[in-house]
């Protein structure tokens, strides 16, 4: 059998397992926060009548157990089910609450794919063929600085300097600072684009506002992740460049340029493609903090509200949706290091 | 957030070790000394920060927000609580956690794999698997779930964070286990009848140190921030415990006012990390053996 | 035109730019040979003048998730009470901006029988968003919705006094109250207590289709909600706006940000800690109005130490609520005295003396009770309101110089009002507040309520409680009002640390009358209420 095919068979039959798992874990977990999703909205003012009504509405007056096996039975038959937030003759189905957080994410995911995974790739390279050299060093140092402060903090850096082009000049920091340094300041913050600081888009926004509107949870982002994927790039290029056939086109004369592109990458791809699947997977599981500063509305915030009001419903499809990318994206990655391998795609 | 899967580090394992790493730290670069400096008196802070601290750690003085003047030297907070000295206890606990939280990391997640490694089979099956199914949840999302049915205590932040954590070291060191697992060396102790407790420590560790190392540093980075994403989102270390994610947070609206308060905070998490990183970035190029040519 | 009157005339063009100051244009009134009174009206009519027609106000909302409905049983916080109960919908009556109930819906009510049967009469040109003529029967249905065994409505509480509600004709509601209530028509204007048509007998939320000042365009929960201008809208001339998007923008920072951007008009619950920074920019205005909400800490009387009187004054004299409102609310919010009925409210009346902090009066009720020194247990958690948690610190603080040894508990903030609230012998609370004396007694004071966070049962206050529902009396009532709130601040188990001031901040853009201190946002009615003053 073809290694690649079998390798998906397996992945994808040990997938469905995880999966299976991922959700007990995830609804044992949730059953055992405290509260449930009646007591939640209710707050202050629940009563037990008011509590035990709704919790009779939405079916969590059921044993544990039994609600579980409701939602496989569902999950089997292709229906996510219906949010808690459902009621009589209104309902919310858990599909059409995720489809356009979904797409929100995606959308994020892959500008922010678009601008770092070139960036990454252009700067590893350059960063390899002047290794050691002061661009290489700069690089190293503003990638190491970008991802060493907590995201959070990126992020409103980010803000502010958008902000500050109307305000620097009159705050408190600029009458600090001699004058020609703070108009100076200034004037080049009037260089930085007018990006929004609400990325608050729904779907009636046309498509280029919706790039528009993300450029700065992109660049975030893009500042996050671009250190880890250059700096493996760069590790495999060099570690390449020290085997003995890239001595022999040394010999032959070749220039630098053509031996890095020509035949160190192709042979490095396989660690490179491991942290690009590694990245790209963070950037549709791990951005609930860029979302919640920009206020865009993306599944990691759905999540975290849904944990927040015990909709679990809601919660359990996002965490399948998330661990299925986990393991599609591992997969994928892994499929691209066999079929750049010879050695692995003809095995012996 | 990421971290730098010393990958390459793993390929080149080489032997020797001791008199190498004397020779490089002679040769060591700026960056490596400035990152071991800048470490060691982020250490010396947080070990003393009782007898350096001006204050207490959450006494509070009538005036909030006060400029920065000879009584408090960075001024004061909302509460009026000493800045600098928010800053000194926010090293301590900061680090005293991060600490912790990767030692456990790394206790669990080492043992666990180099047995898997060392066994291979059914428990090499078990615990891959479960590892799997642990990384493909969310990990932030996770830990705030199971920091909201434990409590947002200390204890529970380091067991769950360590936990969710000690699964990329259990990756790392199994896969570095089964290169040295299959070694001469390892399979005749294995015949002497030697216990999996000896092998590991006596064989196997030994020869899987320099990568294991470079990871302990570059988790410790990954545990500050994510305690600082944590802060964030609420559940991280709690008031009145002064730790730098939740300093930055609270005081994040400053800096639409140009406001440098919370860049302080922010400024220490990031200069320690770098300096990590430095370190390890050395450390790696010293013991992987990666050779660059002129 | 003398100088002085001539600056005047250009002052009062740039107020609706909100380029003058009120101080600096009655000094230029007094120039020009006005009185203060006189140069104040002039600046009150011009700012304020006449609300223009039309514009398109997008207001950065405080809350938002995705788990908020349409649904008037629900309403959880700002975003849903200000997009769903204030703009898009109407109750039968409302609370105008000096605290007075006013009809809404209906056009008038009358009571009878002791205050115990009241009829409300609707208005005649009320229609629903769809044509339709709102009747008495939708005023039924709608209510009942919250009544009944298996109704999961947070007003439920709030009927529980109604025995009976019934259509008189198509255009009067009879109400029957268990007991005599003069002050039912304020119930009427609660958020919840919106109108809705009636669909087979049962109200019909899920339609959007209401009465309010605009219709629903698009609603995406945890995110916006657009509605635009009903133009067939029953109060004349309103609402101004053409159009009105409400975003939910929990993030304190990017709530600023947004503001400062101009990406929103308007920002509720803005940043204290850098309000005095935002009040330099020229282009934003501040609204601050003390509310009724305020923030307790309850002791439970029933239980020891807090079932001595004397312990409980000891404690009321241990905190220093002036350090608290500074420090916790950067002096946003107004010192309270144990007493839970706001300034603002009909019948309020601050007792004597003023709770504040005294170590030699706490020291001597400590004594009184018999005791040198004491140790308390205070469960808190920021789930009970944002900055319990350093309240409760600074009370250690100061307890500590009392001989009282408060040992601060942090408690979980998932689920705080299920696991800590009525149940921990002394914790933190919140109150949004009620309209009314009566109201807030009834809810969180009375023997019987579920709601008795102290459980604090005092025979006269109960009985004061009933007779002054009933009583029409105006002067009487005051004197049973006063005697009640006195006894809370002598007796009762609520330590009410703080009254609320609610802080928005908007672009000079929007103009608006006096704000109401109901609730926030204007009452929750600001779409209806603003408009723009300058295009």
């Amino acid at each position: 059998m073809n290694p690649v095919a079998r390798t998906v068979l397996q992945r994808l039959g040990l997938g469905l397992i995880t999966l299976f798992i991922v959700s007990i874990i995830i609804f044992s977990a949730i059953a055992m926060l405290p509260g449930d999703f009646a007591k939640a909205t209710l707050g202050q003012s629940a009563t037990s009548e008011t509590v035990a009504a709704f919790q009779r509405e939405i079916g969590i007056d059921r044993p544990p157990v039994e609600r579980y096996f409701v939602w496989v039975a569902q999950m089997l038959h292709g229906d996510f089910g219906s949010s808690f937030a459902s009621r009589t003759g209104y309902r919310r189905t858990v599909a059409e609450i995720i489809a356009p957080r979904l797409y929100n994410t995606m959308f994020l995911a892959a500008v922010t794919a678009l601008i770092a995974v070139p960036l990454a790739l252009g700067l590893g390279i350059l960063a390899a063929l002047y290794r050691n050299g002061w661009f290489d060093r700069l690089v190293n140092v503003v990638t190491l600085t970008t991802i060493s402060f907590p995201e959070f903090f990126v992020a409103y850096m980010l803000a502010y300097l958008v902000i500050s082009r109307d305000t620097f000049i009159g705050s408190d920091f600029a009458q600090s600072m001699p004058h020609w340094l703070a108009v100076s300041l200034s004037w080049a913050l009037n260089a930085v684009p007018k990006f929004p600081t609400l990325s608050n888009v729904n779907d009636q926004t046309p498509f280029w506002e919706h790039v528009w509107k993300v450029a700065l949870p992109a660049i975030t982002l893009t500042l996050v992740i671009v250190a880890h994927m250059m700096r493996m790039t760069r590790a495999a290029i060099i570690n390449m460049l020290a085997s003995p056939y890239i001595d022999m086109a040394r010999l032959k004369g070749m220039s630098p340029m053509v031996i890095v592109l020509r035949h160190a990458l192709p042979n490095a791809w396989a660690p490179i493609v491991t942290v690009v699947a590694f990245n790209l997977a963070y950037l549709i599981v791990g951005v609930v903090v860029v979302e919640v500063v920009f206020v865009y509305p993306g599944i990691g915030q759905l999540m975290v509200d849904a944990v927040k009001s015990r909709d679990v419903p809601v919660v359990q499809a996002c965490a399948l949706i998330f661990a299925a990318t986990y393991i599609l994206l591992n997969l994928i990655a892994d499929i691209i290091s066999i079929a750049t391998n010879p050695r692995l795609l003809h095995p012996r | 957030m990421t971290s730098f899967e010393p990958i390459a580090a793993i390929q080149r394992l080489r032997r020797s070790r001791a008199t190498r790493a004397k020779t490089a730290l002679k040769r060591a670069p700026f960056s490596a000394w400035f990152g071991i400096v800048v470490i060691f008196g982020y250490v010396f802070v947080a070990v003393l920060a009782h007898w350096i601290a001006p204050y207490g750690e959450t006494q509070v003085f009538s005036e909030a927000f006060a400029p920065w003047s000879q009584e408090f030297k960075l001024g004061t907070d909302q509460l009026g609580r000493d800045m600098l000295t928010r800053l000194i206890y926010g090293a301590r606990n900061t680090i005293a956690i991060a600490v912790a939280t990767t030692l456990l990391s790394f206790a669990v997640g080492v043992s666990l794999g180099l047995l898997a490694a060392l066994y291979r089979g059914w428990l090499d099956q078990i615990l891959s698997r479960a590892v799997d199914v642990l990384m493909s949840i969310p990990s932030l999302i996770f830990a705030l779930v199971l920091l909201s049915i434990f409590g947002s205590s200390i204890t529970s932040l380091i067991v769950i964070i360590a936990l969710l954590d000690s699964t990329r070291v259990f990756r790392l060191s199994r896969a570095v286990g089964l290169n040295v697992a299959v070694m001469e060396y390892v399979e005749v102790a294995r015949l002497r009848g030697e216990g999996a407790r000896w092998i590991i420590a006596k064989e196997i560790l030994p020869n899987v140190m320099p990568p294991l190392v470079a990871e302990f540093g570059l988790r410790f980075c990954f545990v500050f921030l994510t305690i600082a994403a944590l802060s964030f989102l609420g559940v991280g270390i709690q008031p009145p415990t002064a730790d730098w994610g939740s300093m930055v947070r609270e005081n994040a609206t400053l800096i639409t006012y140009g406001d440098v308060t919370p860049l302080l905070p922010a400024g220490a998490i990031a200069l320690l990390t770098v300096s990590v990183n430095f370190v390890v970035d050395w450390f790696l190029h010293a013991t992987s053996g990666l050779r660059d040519e002129k | 035109m003398s100088e002085s009157e001539y600056k005047l005339g250009i002052a009062r063009s740039l107020i609706g730019g909100g380029d003058v100051s009120r101080r600096d244009f009655i000094h230029l009134g007094l120039a020009a040979g006005l009185t203060v009174a006189a140069a104040d009206k002039l600046f009150v009519s011009t700012a304020r003048a006449e609300p223009m027609q039309g514009g398109f106000a997008k207001l950065g909302m405080a809350h938002g998730a995705t788990t908020d409905s349409i649904d008037p049983a629900g309403y959880p916080d700002t975003f849903t009470q200000t997009a769903f109960s204030g703009s898009l919908s109407n109750s039968l009556t409302e609370v105008d901006a000096k605290g007075n109930v006013q009809p809404d819906l209906a056009e008038s009510f009358e009571s009878s029988d002791g205050a115990k049967t009241w009829a409300f009469k609707l208005r005649k040109a009320a229609t629903f968003h769809n044509g339709k003529t709102v009747t008495a029967d939708d005023v039924v249905t709608s209510l009942q919705y919250h009544m009944g065994k298996d109704t999961k409505s947070a007003a439920k509480s709030l009927l529980e006094s109604v025995a009976e509600i019934k259509a008189d004709g198509p255009e009067t509601v009879i109400f029957t109250l268990k007991s005599g209530n003069a002050d039912f028509p304020y119930i009427m204007s609660d958020y919840h207590l919106v109108i809705m048509p009636a669909k087979d007998g049962k109200a019909d939320w899920a339609s959007g289709v209401r009465t309010g000042a605009f219709v629903l365009e698009n609603f995406q929960p945890g995110v916006s909600a657009k509605l635009k201008r009903n133009p067939n809208y029953f109060k004349n001339g309103k609402p101004y706006l053409d159009e009105v998007e409400f975003i939910a923008i929990t993030d304190l920072a990017a709530r600023m940000a947004a503001l400062s951007t101009g990406e929103v008009d308007y920002i509720g619950r803005a940043d204290l800690k850098t309000l005095g920074m935002l009040k330099r920019n020229p282009k934003v205005e501040i609204v601050e109005v003390t509310g009724y909400g305020h923030y307790t800490l309850p002791m439970n009387v029933t239980m020891a130490p807090f079932d001595n009187p004397d312990v409980r004054m000891a404690l009321k004299w241990a905190i220093n609520r002036q350090e608290i409102v500074d420090k916790i609310f950067l002096g946003h919010a107004t010192v309270a005295n144990d007493n839970p009925i706001a300034p603002a409210i009909k019948f309020a009346k601050d007792p004597q003396p003023q709770h504040s902090f005294d170590p030699e009066k706490a020291k001597h009720y400590l004594k009184k009770a018999g005791m040198e020194n004491l140790k308390v247990d205070l469960s808190v958690a920021d789930a009970a309101f944002a900055g319990a948690v350093d309240a409760a610190s600074l009370i250690r603080e100061t307890a500590a110089q009392c001989g009282i040894d408060v040992n601060v508990v942090r408690e979980a903030e998932d689920a705080y009002w299920d696991n800590v609230w009525l149940k921990k012998p002394w914790c933190a609370s919140y109150w949004s507040g009620r309209a009314t004396a009566d109201w807030m007694f009834t809810q969180a004071f009375a023997a019987d309520s579920s709601w008795n966070e102290s459980f604090w049962k005092n025979p006269h206050f109960n009985e004061l409680l009933v007779q002054a529902r009933a009583e029409t009396d105006e002067a009487k009532r005051a004197a049973m009002y006063a005697e009640m709130q006195q006894l809370t601040h002598d007796d009762g188990g609520s330590i009410v640390l703080v009254f609320n001031n609610f802080v928005s901040a908007q672009s000079k853009k929007l103009a608006h009358g006096e704000v109401a201190p109901n609730w926030e946002n204007d009452g929750l009615k600001m779409a209806e209420r603003w408009w723009i003053a300058t295009a």
